[in-house]
Protein backbone atom coordinates (compact mmCIF):
# COMPACT_ATOMS: atom_id res chain seq x y z
CA UNK A 1 0.00 0.00 0.00
CA UNK A 2 3.36 2.01 0.71
CA UNK A 3 3.67 2.22 -2.68
CA UNK A 4 0.40 3.16 -4.26
CA UNK A 5 0.99 5.94 -1.99
CA UNK A 6 4.25 6.47 -3.68
CA UNK A 7 2.84 6.40 -7.15
CA UNK A 8 0.07 8.67 -6.07
CA UNK A 9 1.70 11.31 -4.94
CA UNK A 10 4.86 11.49 -7.04
CA UNK A 11 2.07 11.28 -10.02
CA UNK A 12 0.24 14.27 -8.16
CA UNK A 13 3.44 15.87 -8.18
CA UNK A 14 4.68 15.34 -11.54
CA UNK A 15 0.86 16.65 -12.75
CA UNK A 16 1.13 19.97 -10.25
CA UNK A 17 4.57 20.71 -12.28
CA UNK A 18 3.64 19.88 -15.62
CA UNK A 19 0.38 21.63 -15.06
CA UNK A 20 -1.79 22.53 -17.94
CA UNK A 21 1.31 21.87 -20.15
CA UNK A 22 -0.36 17.99 -20.51
CA UNK A 23 -2.93 18.69 -22.12
CA UNK A 24 -2.03 21.87 -24.29
CA UNK A 25 -5.57 23.54 -22.89
CA UNK A 26 -5.16 26.92 -21.06
CA UNK A 27 -7.48 26.02 -17.92
CA UNK A 28 -9.08 29.10 -17.98
CA UNK A 29 -10.49 29.16 -21.73
CA UNK A 30 -14.16 28.98 -22.19
CA UNK A 31 -15.75 27.46 -24.55
CA UNK A 32 -19.10 28.49 -24.17
CA UNK A 33 -20.72 26.59 -27.11
CA UNK A 34 -19.42 23.47 -25.67
CA UNK A 35 -20.52 24.01 -22.04
CA UNK A 36 -21.10 21.31 -20.05
CA UNK A 37 -20.29 18.79 -22.86
CA UNK A 38 -19.34 15.55 -21.36
CA UNK A 39 -15.96 13.24 -21.65
CA UNK A 40 -14.59 12.83 -24.82
CA UNK A 41 -11.61 12.37 -26.90
CA UNK A 42 -10.68 15.48 -26.98
CA UNK A 43 -11.70 16.65 -23.54
CA UNK A 44 -11.03 13.45 -21.39
CA UNK A 45 -12.62 14.68 -18.11
CA UNK A 46 -15.57 16.91 -20.56
CA UNK A 47 -16.15 20.86 -20.23
CA UNK A 48 -17.71 22.40 -16.84
CA UNK A 49 -20.22 25.01 -16.52
CA UNK A 50 -17.96 28.07 -18.54
CA UNK A 51 -17.12 25.42 -21.33
CA UNK A 52 -13.52 25.13 -19.37
CA UNK A 53 -11.29 21.67 -19.68
CA UNK A 54 -12.03 19.98 -16.45
CA UNK A 55 -8.49 17.53 -17.01
CA UNK A 56 -6.88 20.86 -17.62
CA UNK A 57 -8.09 22.91 -14.06
CA UNK A 58 -7.69 19.68 -12.39
CA UNK A 59 -4.19 20.27 -12.70
CA UNK A 60 -3.79 23.19 -12.11
CA UNK A 61 -5.90 22.83 -9.56
CA UNK A 62 -3.16 20.17 -7.94
CA UNK A 63 -0.83 22.98 -7.66
CA UNK A 64 -3.42 24.44 -5.20
CA UNK A 65 -4.27 21.23 -3.22
CA UNK A 66 0.06 20.44 -3.10
CA UNK A 67 0.95 24.41 -2.70
CA UNK A 68 -1.73 24.92 0.32
CA UNK A 69 -1.04 20.93 1.81
CA UNK A 70 3.12 21.86 1.83
CA UNK A 71 2.52 25.38 3.06
CA UNK A 72 0.03 24.57 6.02
CA UNK A 73 1.71 21.07 6.97
CA UNK A 74 5.18 22.99 6.64
CA UNK A 75 4.21 26.34 8.86
CA UNK A 76 2.57 24.33 11.48
CA UNK A 77 5.21 21.30 11.81
CA UNK A 78 7.70 24.33 12.07
CA UNK A 79 5.81 26.39 14.91
CA UNK A 80 4.19 23.05 16.70
CA UNK A 81 8.04 21.46 16.71
CA UNK A 82 9.32 24.61 18.50
CA UNK A 83 6.36 25.48 20.60
CA UNK A 84 6.05 21.39 21.47
CA UNK A 85 10.11 21.27 22.24
CA UNK A 86 10.23 24.28 24.50
CA UNK A 87 6.73 23.11 26.35
CA UNK A 88 8.11 19.89 26.39
CA UNK A 89 11.61 20.70 27.50
CA UNK A 90 11.44 23.36 30.22
CA UNK A 91 7.90 22.24 31.60
CA UNK A 92 6.57 24.49 34.11
CA UNK A 93 4.69 28.00 33.08
CA UNK A 94 6.22 27.64 29.36
CA UNK A 95 4.61 23.82 29.20
CA UNK A 96 1.16 25.08 30.81
CA UNK A 97 1.09 28.09 28.40
CA UNK A 98 1.86 26.02 25.77
CA UNK A 99 -0.44 23.30 27.05
CA UNK A 100 -3.56 25.77 28.18
CA UNK A 101 -3.30 27.08 24.63
CA UNK A 102 -3.92 23.86 22.77
CA UNK A 103 -6.54 22.85 25.42
CA UNK A 104 -8.69 25.77 23.93
CA UNK A 105 -7.54 25.08 20.11
CA UNK A 106 -8.72 21.51 20.52
CA UNK A 107 -12.08 22.06 22.38
CA UNK A 108 -13.12 23.33 18.58
CA UNK A 109 -13.48 20.39 16.27
CA UNK A 110 -11.90 19.84 13.34
CA UNK A 111 -12.37 22.87 10.72
CA UNK A 112 -14.72 24.43 12.76
CA UNK A 113 -12.36 27.17 13.68
CA UNK A 114 -11.00 27.45 10.57
CA UNK A 115 -14.05 28.13 8.97
CA UNK A 116 -14.99 30.88 11.42
CA UNK A 117 -11.59 32.14 10.86
CA UNK A 118 -12.03 32.74 6.73
CA UNK A 119 -15.53 33.50 7.60
CA UNK A 120 -14.53 37.11 9.35
CA UNK A 121 -11.47 37.50 7.75
CA UNK A 122 -13.01 36.73 3.83
CA UNK A 123 -12.36 33.67 1.83
CA UNK A 124 -8.84 33.60 0.29
CA UNK A 125 -5.89 31.21 -0.05
CA UNK A 126 -3.87 33.51 2.09
CA UNK A 127 -6.75 33.33 4.55
CA UNK A 128 -7.34 29.87 3.93
CA UNK A 129 -3.40 28.82 5.25
CA UNK A 130 -3.33 31.10 7.69
CA UNK A 131 -6.95 29.74 9.41
CA UNK A 132 -5.30 25.93 9.11
CA UNK A 133 -1.75 26.82 10.22
CA UNK A 134 -3.70 28.41 13.47
CA UNK A 135 -5.51 25.17 13.82
CA UNK A 136 -2.85 22.63 12.46
CA UNK A 137 0.40 23.49 14.85
CA UNK A 138 -1.31 22.09 17.99
CA UNK A 139 -1.28 18.49 17.06
CA UNK A 140 2.29 18.85 15.86
CA UNK A 141 3.03 20.21 19.61
CA UNK A 142 1.49 18.07 21.56
CA UNK A 143 3.47 15.21 19.56
CA UNK A 144 6.68 16.88 19.70
CA UNK A 145 6.12 18.10 23.69
CA UNK A 146 5.36 14.08 24.38
CA UNK A 147 8.55 12.98 22.47
CA UNK A 148 10.79 15.62 24.42
CA UNK A 149 9.14 14.35 27.53
CA UNK A 150 10.67 10.75 26.90
CA UNK A 151 13.53 11.42 25.55
CA UNK A 152 14.83 14.31 27.79
CA UNK A 153 15.02 11.64 30.21
CA UNK A 154 17.66 9.34 28.07
CA UNK A 155 20.75 8.89 29.35
CA UNK A 156 22.56 10.39 26.18
CA UNK A 157 20.83 13.89 26.62
CA UNK A 158 21.74 13.85 30.24
CA UNK A 159 25.18 12.99 29.46
CA UNK A 160 25.35 16.24 26.97
CA UNK A 161 23.41 17.99 29.57
CA UNK A 162 26.53 17.04 32.47
CA UNK A 163 29.16 17.66 29.73
CA UNK A 164 27.71 21.53 29.89
CA UNK A 165 26.06 21.40 26.39
CA UNK A 166 23.62 24.26 25.96
CA UNK A 167 20.13 23.90 25.85
CA UNK A 168 20.11 25.09 22.70
CA UNK A 169 22.59 22.31 21.42
CA UNK A 170 20.96 20.08 23.50
CA UNK A 171 17.38 20.83 21.85
CA UNK A 172 19.03 21.00 18.20
CA UNK A 173 21.68 17.99 18.26
CA UNK A 174 20.38 15.49 20.65
CA UNK A 175 16.80 15.73 21.21
CA UNK A 176 14.84 17.10 17.86
CA UNK A 177 16.83 13.93 15.58
CA UNK A 178 14.84 11.49 17.95
CA UNK A 179 11.89 13.40 17.21
CA UNK A 180 12.15 14.16 13.49
CA UNK A 181 10.63 10.29 12.36
CA UNK A 182 7.09 10.63 14.78
CA UNK A 183 7.06 13.78 13.30
CA UNK A 184 7.65 13.08 9.65
CA UNK A 185 5.01 11.30 9.43
CA UNK A 186 2.34 13.21 11.25
CA UNK A 187 3.26 15.48 8.79
CA UNK A 188 3.02 13.01 5.80
CA UNK A 189 -0.52 11.70 7.29
CA UNK A 190 -0.77 15.78 7.80
CA UNK A 191 -0.97 16.90 4.09
CA UNK A 192 -3.95 14.63 3.53
CA UNK A 193 -5.77 16.21 5.99
CA UNK A 194 -4.55 19.90 4.48
CA UNK A 195 -6.07 19.18 1.39
CA UNK A 196 -8.97 17.82 2.44
CA UNK A 197 -9.45 20.52 4.49
CA UNK A 198 -8.90 23.56 1.65
CA UNK A 199 -11.11 21.56 -0.26
CA UNK A 200 -13.96 21.54 1.99
CA UNK A 201 -13.17 25.51 2.72
CA UNK A 202 -13.81 26.20 -0.95
CA UNK A 203 -16.28 23.73 -1.35
CA UNK A 204 -18.38 25.59 0.77
CA UNK A 205 -17.10 28.90 -0.65
CA UNK A 206 -15.03 30.37 2.00
CA UNK A 207 -11.54 29.08 0.29
CA UNK A 208 -10.06 29.57 -3.21
CA UNK A 209 -11.88 31.87 -4.99
CA UNK A 210 -12.71 31.54 -8.89
CA UNK A 211 -11.37 32.34 -11.64
CA UNK A 212 -8.79 30.40 -9.54
CA UNK A 213 -8.96 26.14 -10.51
CA UNK A 214 -9.15 24.60 -7.05
CA UNK A 215 -10.42 20.98 -6.59
CA UNK A 216 -13.18 21.85 -3.74
CA UNK A 217 -14.22 24.73 -5.92
CA UNK A 218 -15.16 23.03 -8.92
CA UNK A 219 -17.14 20.08 -7.04
CA UNK A 220 -19.09 23.33 -5.06
CA UNK A 221 -19.60 24.53 -8.95
CA UNK A 222 -20.44 20.74 -10.04
CA UNK A 223 -23.34 20.34 -7.43
CA UNK A 224 -25.70 22.80 -8.89
CA UNK A 225 -25.40 20.22 -12.23
CA UNK A 226 -25.50 17.23 -10.26
CA UNK A 227 -28.22 15.87 -12.76
CA UNK A 228 -27.23 16.79 -15.91
CA UNK A 229 -23.73 16.93 -16.06
CA UNK A 230 -22.63 14.92 -13.45
CA UNK A 231 -19.15 14.63 -14.72
CA UNK A 232 -18.43 18.30 -12.90
CA UNK A 233 -19.14 16.56 -9.77
CA UNK A 234 -17.25 12.75 -9.94
CA UNK A 235 -13.88 13.78 -11.64
CA UNK A 236 -12.79 16.12 -8.91
CA UNK A 237 -14.25 14.32 -6.12
CA UNK A 238 -11.82 11.18 -7.62
CA UNK A 239 -8.66 13.17 -7.09
CA UNK A 240 -9.06 14.82 -3.83
CA UNK A 241 -9.92 11.62 -2.59
CA UNK A 242 -6.96 9.71 -4.98
CA UNK A 243 -4.90 12.28 -3.53
CA UNK A 244 -5.54 11.99 -0.15
CA UNK A 245 -5.46 8.34 -0.17
CA UNK A 246 -2.20 8.54 -1.82
CA UNK A 247 -0.73 10.46 1.39
CA UNK A 248 -2.71 7.90 3.86
CA UNK A 249 -1.07 4.94 2.48
CA UNK A 250 2.57 6.93 2.49
CA UNK A 251 1.92 8.49 6.20
CA UNK A 252 0.33 4.73 7.07
CA UNK A 253 3.13 2.60 5.31
CA UNK A 254 5.89 6.14 7.09
CA UNK A 255 4.91 5.23 10.76
CA UNK A 256 5.07 1.57 10.33
CA UNK A 257 9.07 2.11 9.00
CA UNK A 258 9.97 4.82 11.08
CA UNK A 259 7.93 5.19 14.06
CA UNK A 260 5.55 2.33 14.95
CA UNK A 261 4.50 3.37 18.34
CA UNK A 262 2.26 5.74 16.83
CA UNK A 263 0.28 3.25 15.60
CA UNK A 264 -3.27 2.31 16.66
CA UNK A 265 -2.10 0.32 19.89
CA UNK A 266 0.14 -1.41 17.33
CA UNK A 267 -2.06 -1.86 14.50
CA UNK A 268 -1.41 -5.55 15.19
CA UNK B 1 -15.53 9.00 41.75
CA UNK B 2 -16.65 12.12 42.71
CA UNK B 3 -13.18 13.68 43.24
CA UNK B 4 -12.38 12.44 39.75
CA UNK B 5 -15.40 14.07 38.09
CA UNK B 6 -15.03 17.39 40.38
CA UNK B 7 -11.11 17.83 39.34
CA UNK B 8 -12.71 17.05 34.98
CA UNK B 9 -15.27 19.09 35.45
CA UNK B 10 -12.77 21.82 36.85
CA UNK B 11 -10.09 21.20 34.38
CA UNK B 12 -13.43 22.02 32.04
CA UNK B 13 -14.05 25.54 32.95
CA UNK B 14 -11.17 27.07 31.69
CA UNK B 15 -11.33 25.81 28.37
CA UNK B 16 -15.10 26.99 27.99
CA UNK B 17 -13.19 30.12 29.00
CA UNK B 18 -10.80 30.39 26.55
CA UNK B 19 -13.58 29.53 23.67
CA UNK B 20 -15.84 32.04 25.28
CA UNK B 21 -13.07 34.61 24.62
CA UNK B 22 -11.70 33.39 21.16
CA UNK B 23 -15.69 33.27 19.79
CA UNK B 24 -15.72 36.81 21.39
CA UNK B 25 -12.68 38.34 19.52
CA UNK B 26 -13.98 36.93 16.19
CA UNK B 27 -15.72 39.87 15.61
CA UNK B 28 -12.54 41.56 16.26
CA UNK B 29 -10.71 39.47 14.06
CA UNK B 30 -12.91 41.28 10.89
CA UNK B 31 -10.65 43.45 9.00
CA UNK B 32 -11.49 47.10 8.96
CA UNK B 33 -14.53 48.39 11.00
CA UNK B 34 -16.59 45.06 11.88
CA UNK B 35 -19.98 47.25 11.44
CA UNK B 36 -18.99 48.28 8.09
CA UNK B 37 -18.01 44.68 6.76
CA UNK B 38 -21.27 43.58 7.52
CA UNK B 39 -23.27 46.06 6.31
CA UNK B 40 -21.35 46.46 3.02
CA UNK B 41 -19.19 49.37 1.78
CA UNK B 42 -21.94 51.25 0.19
CA UNK B 43 -23.76 51.54 3.91
CA UNK B 44 -24.82 54.82 4.93
CA UNK B 45 -22.38 56.50 8.10
CA UNK B 46 -25.39 56.43 10.05
CA UNK B 47 -26.56 52.58 9.59
CA UNK B 48 -23.10 51.93 10.47
CA UNK B 49 -22.61 54.05 13.47
CA UNK B 50 -26.27 52.70 14.75
CA UNK B 51 -25.29 48.76 14.41
CA UNK B 52 -22.21 49.73 15.98
CA UNK B 53 -23.85 50.94 18.81
CA UNK B 54 -26.46 48.09 18.67
CA UNK B 55 -23.57 45.48 18.60
CA UNK B 56 -21.81 47.54 21.09
CA UNK B 57 -18.84 47.85 19.20
CA UNK B 58 -18.55 51.52 20.16
CA UNK B 59 -17.83 50.88 23.98
CA UNK B 60 -14.64 49.89 25.92
CA UNK B 61 -13.28 46.34 24.69
CA UNK B 62 -13.28 45.42 28.35
CA UNK B 63 -16.89 46.32 28.51
CA UNK B 64 -17.61 44.26 25.72
CA UNK B 65 -16.26 41.36 26.86
CA UNK B 66 -17.81 41.49 30.14
CA UNK B 67 -20.75 41.86 28.82
CA UNK B 68 -20.23 39.06 26.04
CA UNK B 69 -19.32 36.65 28.97
CA UNK B 70 -22.42 37.74 31.61
CA UNK B 71 -24.94 37.12 28.23
CA UNK B 72 -23.54 33.81 27.48
CA UNK B 73 -24.28 33.17 31.73
CA UNK B 74 -27.41 34.05 31.18
CA UNK B 75 -27.98 32.19 27.96
CA UNK B 76 -28.24 35.63 25.68
CA UNK B 77 -26.01 34.99 22.59
CA UNK B 78 -27.47 38.24 21.02
CA UNK B 79 -29.45 39.37 18.21
CA UNK B 80 -29.42 37.77 14.64
CA UNK B 81 -28.74 41.32 12.32
CA UNK B 82 -30.66 39.75 9.32
CA UNK B 83 -34.05 38.69 11.30
CA UNK B 84 -33.78 40.64 14.36
CA UNK B 85 -34.70 37.43 16.76
CA UNK B 86 -32.31 35.98 19.67
CA UNK B 87 -29.82 33.86 18.29
CA UNK B 88 -30.23 31.48 21.05
CA UNK B 89 -33.92 31.06 19.50
CA UNK B 90 -32.58 30.78 15.84
CA UNK B 91 -30.35 28.07 17.26
CA UNK B 92 -32.67 26.03 19.42
CA UNK B 93 -34.83 25.61 16.59
CA UNK B 94 -31.80 24.22 14.78
CA UNK B 95 -30.44 21.77 17.58
CA UNK B 96 -33.24 19.01 17.05
CA UNK B 97 -32.21 18.34 13.24
CA UNK B 98 -28.17 18.80 13.97
CA UNK B 99 -28.91 16.19 17.12
CA UNK B 100 -30.88 13.62 15.20
CA UNK B 101 -28.71 13.83 11.98
CA UNK B 102 -25.11 13.25 14.20
CA UNK B 103 -26.54 10.59 16.31
CA UNK B 104 -28.26 8.66 12.93
CA UNK B 105 -24.01 9.08 11.67
CA UNK B 106 -22.48 7.58 14.46
CA UNK B 107 -25.42 5.08 14.79
CA UNK B 108 -24.24 4.21 10.85
CA UNK B 109 -20.77 3.99 11.73
CA UNK B 110 -20.99 1.92 14.74
CA UNK B 111 -23.48 -0.58 12.49
CA UNK B 112 -20.17 -0.44 9.63
CA UNK B 113 -17.57 -0.72 11.85
CA UNK B 114 -17.49 -3.09 14.44
CA UNK B 115 -18.35 -6.30 11.94
CA UNK B 116 -15.80 -5.03 9.34
CA UNK B 117 -12.67 -4.49 12.03
CA UNK B 118 -13.81 -7.82 13.61
CA UNK B 119 -14.00 -9.40 10.58
CA UNK B 120 -10.68 -8.33 10.09
CA UNK B 121 -9.18 -8.93 13.23
CA UNK B 122 -10.65 -12.34 13.06
CA UNK B 123 -8.79 -13.22 9.75
CA UNK B 124 -5.82 -11.24 10.27
CA UNK B 125 -3.87 -10.97 7.32
CA UNK B 126 -6.57 -12.74 5.18
CA UNK B 127 -8.17 -11.47 2.06
CA UNK B 128 -10.61 -9.99 4.07
CA UNK B 129 -8.06 -8.09 6.29
CA UNK B 130 -6.75 -6.46 3.74
CA UNK B 131 -9.99 -5.91 1.79
CA UNK B 132 -11.54 -4.03 4.76
CA UNK B 133 -8.96 -2.03 6.09
CA UNK B 134 -8.17 -1.08 2.48
CA UNK B 135 -11.85 0.01 2.23
CA UNK B 136 -11.46 1.83 5.93
CA UNK B 137 -8.72 4.01 4.05
CA UNK B 138 -10.90 4.31 1.16
CA UNK B 139 -13.65 5.78 3.70
CA UNK B 140 -11.09 8.00 5.67
CA UNK B 141 -9.80 9.48 2.03
CA UNK B 142 -13.36 10.38 0.64
CA UNK B 143 -14.56 13.72 1.20
CA UNK B 144 -18.08 13.70 2.50
CA UNK B 145 -18.97 16.48 -0.12
CA UNK B 146 -18.19 14.61 -2.64
CA UNK B 147 -19.78 10.91 -1.23
CA UNK B 148 -23.18 13.18 -0.44
CA UNK B 149 -23.36 13.90 -4.07
CA UNK B 150 -22.55 11.01 -5.42
CA UNK B 151 -25.32 8.73 -3.41
CA UNK B 152 -27.80 11.35 -3.85
CA UNK B 153 -27.11 10.60 -7.49
CA UNK B 154 -27.56 6.62 -7.20
CA UNK B 155 -30.47 6.61 -4.38
CA UNK B 156 -32.15 9.34 -5.41
CA UNK B 157 -31.55 10.35 -8.44
CA UNK B 158 -31.33 7.28 -10.79
CA UNK B 159 -33.16 4.86 -8.02
CA UNK B 160 -35.30 6.91 -7.03
CA UNK B 161 -35.35 5.06 -3.74
CA UNK B 162 -34.67 8.19 -1.12
CA UNK B 163 -35.34 11.64 -0.92
CA UNK B 164 -32.28 14.07 -2.41
CA UNK B 165 -33.08 16.15 0.30
CA UNK B 166 -34.71 17.59 3.19
CA UNK B 167 -35.72 16.46 6.56
CA UNK B 168 -39.06 14.85 7.73
CA UNK B 169 -39.22 11.24 7.47
CA UNK B 170 -36.94 8.51 7.76
CA UNK B 171 -36.28 8.01 4.71
CA UNK B 172 -34.86 11.85 4.65
CA UNK B 173 -32.17 10.47 7.11
CA UNK B 174 -30.53 8.03 5.23
CA UNK B 175 -28.50 9.73 2.68
CA UNK B 176 -27.11 12.50 4.89
CA UNK B 177 -26.24 10.07 7.77
CA UNK B 178 -24.82 7.45 5.81
CA UNK B 179 -22.46 10.49 3.78
CA UNK B 180 -21.66 11.69 7.30
CA UNK B 181 -21.06 8.43 8.90
CA UNK B 182 -18.93 6.45 6.24
CA UNK B 183 -15.79 8.66 7.44
CA UNK B 184 -16.01 7.76 11.03
CA UNK B 185 -16.80 4.23 10.32
CA UNK B 186 -13.53 3.73 8.34
CA UNK B 187 -11.83 5.54 11.74
CA UNK B 188 -13.38 3.05 13.69
CA UNK B 189 -13.01 -0.34 12.05
CA UNK B 190 -9.12 0.66 12.01
CA UNK B 191 -9.58 1.06 15.97
CA UNK B 192 -11.87 -2.21 16.53
CA UNK B 193 -9.14 -4.44 14.51
CA UNK B 194 -6.50 -3.19 16.51
CA UNK B 195 -7.89 -3.34 19.81
CA UNK B 196 -9.45 -6.61 19.31
CA UNK B 197 -6.16 -7.82 17.83
CA UNK B 198 -4.25 -6.53 20.96
CA UNK B 199 -7.09 -8.20 23.22
CA UNK B 200 -6.80 -11.57 21.66
CA UNK B 201 -3.32 -11.43 22.37
CA UNK B 202 -3.64 -11.01 26.21
CA UNK B 203 -3.31 -14.02 28.33
CA UNK B 204 -7.38 -14.69 29.34
CA UNK B 205 -8.30 -15.70 25.89
CA UNK B 206 -5.33 -17.97 25.59
CA UNK B 207 -7.20 -19.46 28.47
CA UNK B 208 -10.13 -19.20 27.74
CA UNK B 209 -9.37 -21.22 24.71
CA UNK B 210 -7.35 -23.55 26.78
CA UNK B 211 -10.54 -24.11 28.56
CA UNK B 212 -12.29 -24.90 25.54
CA UNK B 213 -14.08 -21.90 24.72
CA UNK B 214 -15.15 -21.84 21.24
CA UNK B 215 -12.36 -19.25 18.62
CA UNK B 216 -15.53 -17.13 18.17
CA UNK B 217 -17.42 -17.16 21.40
CA UNK B 218 -13.52 -16.46 23.16
CA UNK B 219 -13.54 -13.58 20.24
CA UNK B 220 -17.20 -12.16 20.65
CA UNK B 221 -17.76 -13.15 24.19
CA UNK B 222 -13.97 -12.09 26.21
CA UNK B 223 -11.89 -9.87 23.96
CA UNK B 224 -14.50 -8.03 21.94
CA UNK B 225 -16.09 -6.88 25.15
CA UNK B 226 -12.82 -5.58 26.41
CA UNK B 227 -11.87 -4.09 22.98
CA UNK B 228 -14.93 -1.51 23.62
CA UNK B 229 -13.50 0.66 25.64
CA UNK B 230 -11.09 2.76 23.49
CA UNK B 231 -13.26 2.48 20.77
CA UNK B 232 -16.40 3.92 22.70
CA UNK B 233 -13.56 6.70 23.35
CA UNK B 234 -12.58 7.22 19.93
CA UNK B 235 -16.22 7.23 19.07
CA UNK B 236 -16.95 10.26 22.04
CA UNK B 237 -13.33 12.33 20.64
CA UNK B 238 -14.84 11.70 17.16
CA UNK B 239 -18.13 13.39 17.81
CA UNK B 240 -15.98 16.95 16.80
CA UNK B 241 -15.58 15.64 13.77
CA UNK B 242 -18.99 14.75 13.13
CA UNK B 243 -20.18 17.85 14.28
CA UNK B 244 -17.75 19.91 11.38
CA UNK B 245 -18.89 16.89 9.12
CA UNK B 246 -22.65 18.14 9.98
CA UNK B 247 -22.05 21.65 8.82
CA UNK B 248 -20.53 20.02 4.94
CA UNK B 249 -23.83 17.59 4.74
CA UNK B 250 -26.04 19.77 6.06
CA UNK B 251 -25.69 21.73 3.24
CA UNK B 252 -25.45 19.43 0.41
CA UNK B 253 -28.65 17.88 1.62
CA UNK B 254 -30.85 21.68 2.84
CA UNK B 255 -30.67 19.52 6.32
CA UNK B 256 -32.02 22.05 8.47
CA UNK B 257 -29.66 21.92 11.53
CA UNK B 258 -26.49 23.94 12.71
CA UNK B 259 -24.54 23.71 10.11
CA UNK B 260 -27.05 24.97 7.71
CA UNK B 261 -27.15 27.71 9.86
CA UNK B 262 -23.86 28.70 10.52
CA UNK B 263 -22.78 28.72 6.58
CA UNK B 264 -26.08 30.78 5.87
CA UNK B 265 -25.10 33.15 8.44
CA UNK B 266 -21.40 33.21 6.99
CA UNK B 267 -23.20 34.02 3.91
CA UNK B 268 -25.07 36.81 4.92
CA UNK B 269 -22.18 38.27 7.23
CA UNK B 270 -24.88 37.86 10.00
CA UNK B 271 -21.54 37.62 12.67
CA UNK B 272 -23.78 37.63 16.35
CA UNK B 273 -25.28 34.72 14.54
CA UNK B 274 -21.94 32.99 13.16
CA UNK B 275 -20.31 33.20 16.71
CA UNK B 276 -23.43 31.95 18.37
CA UNK B 277 -23.13 28.37 15.89
CA UNK B 278 -19.52 28.12 16.43
CA UNK B 279 -19.90 28.60 20.26
CA UNK B 280 -22.54 25.95 20.32
CA UNK B 281 -20.56 23.61 18.77
CA UNK B 282 -17.39 24.25 20.59
CA UNK B 283 -19.42 23.74 23.99
CA UNK B 284 -21.06 20.62 23.01
CA UNK B 285 -17.64 18.79 21.56
CA UNK B 286 -16.53 20.13 25.12
CA UNK B 287 -19.53 18.48 27.10
CA UNK B 288 -18.70 15.55 25.14
CA UNK B 289 -15.50 15.16 25.89
CA UNK B 290 -16.01 15.64 29.36
CA UNK B 291 -18.67 12.92 29.52
CA UNK B 292 -16.21 10.63 27.78
CA UNK B 293 -13.31 11.12 29.73
CA UNK B 294 -15.74 10.62 33.06
CA UNK B 295 -17.38 7.32 30.84
CA UNK B 296 -13.61 6.25 30.32
CA UNK B 297 -13.14 6.85 33.91
CA UNK B 298 -16.40 4.83 35.34
CA UNK B 299 -15.03 1.72 32.90
CA UNK B 300 -11.56 1.76 33.75
CA UNK B 301 -10.55 2.37 37.36
CA UNK B 302 -6.85 3.23 36.99
CA UNK B 303 -7.66 6.58 35.14
CA UNK B 304 -9.46 7.93 37.77
CA UNK B 305 -6.21 7.68 40.34
CA UNK B 306 -3.48 8.99 37.60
Amino acid sequence: MTRIGIAIVGLAVLAALAGPAVTGIDPAFQNLPLRLQGPSAEHWFGLDELGRDILARLLAGARISLLVGAAVVGISATVGMVLGALAGYYGGIVDEAVSRVCDVLLAFPGLLLAIAIVAVLGPSLTNVVLALTLIGWVGYARLVRGQVLRVRELEYVQAARALGAATPRILARHILPAVLPALTVQATLGMGGAILAEASLSFLGLGVQPPTPSWGTMLNYGRSHLLDAPHLTIFPGLAIAALVLGFNFLGDGLRDALAPEMSERGRG
Amino acid sequence: MLRFVARRVALTIPVLLGVATLVFSLIHLIPGDPAHAMLGEAAAEADVAALRARLGLDRPLLEQYTDFLGGLVRGDLGTSMRTGEPVATLIAERVPATFELASAAMLVAVVVALPLGIAAAVWRGTAIDHGAMAAAMAGMSIPNFWLGPLLAIIFAVELGWLPVSGRGSLAHLVLPAVSLGLALAAMLARMTRASLLEELREPYVRAARARGVSRPRAVIVHAFRNSLVPVVTILGLQSGAVLTGAVITETIFAWPGIGRLLVQSIGFRDYPLVQGCILLIAVTYVAVNLLTDLAYGLLDPRIRYE
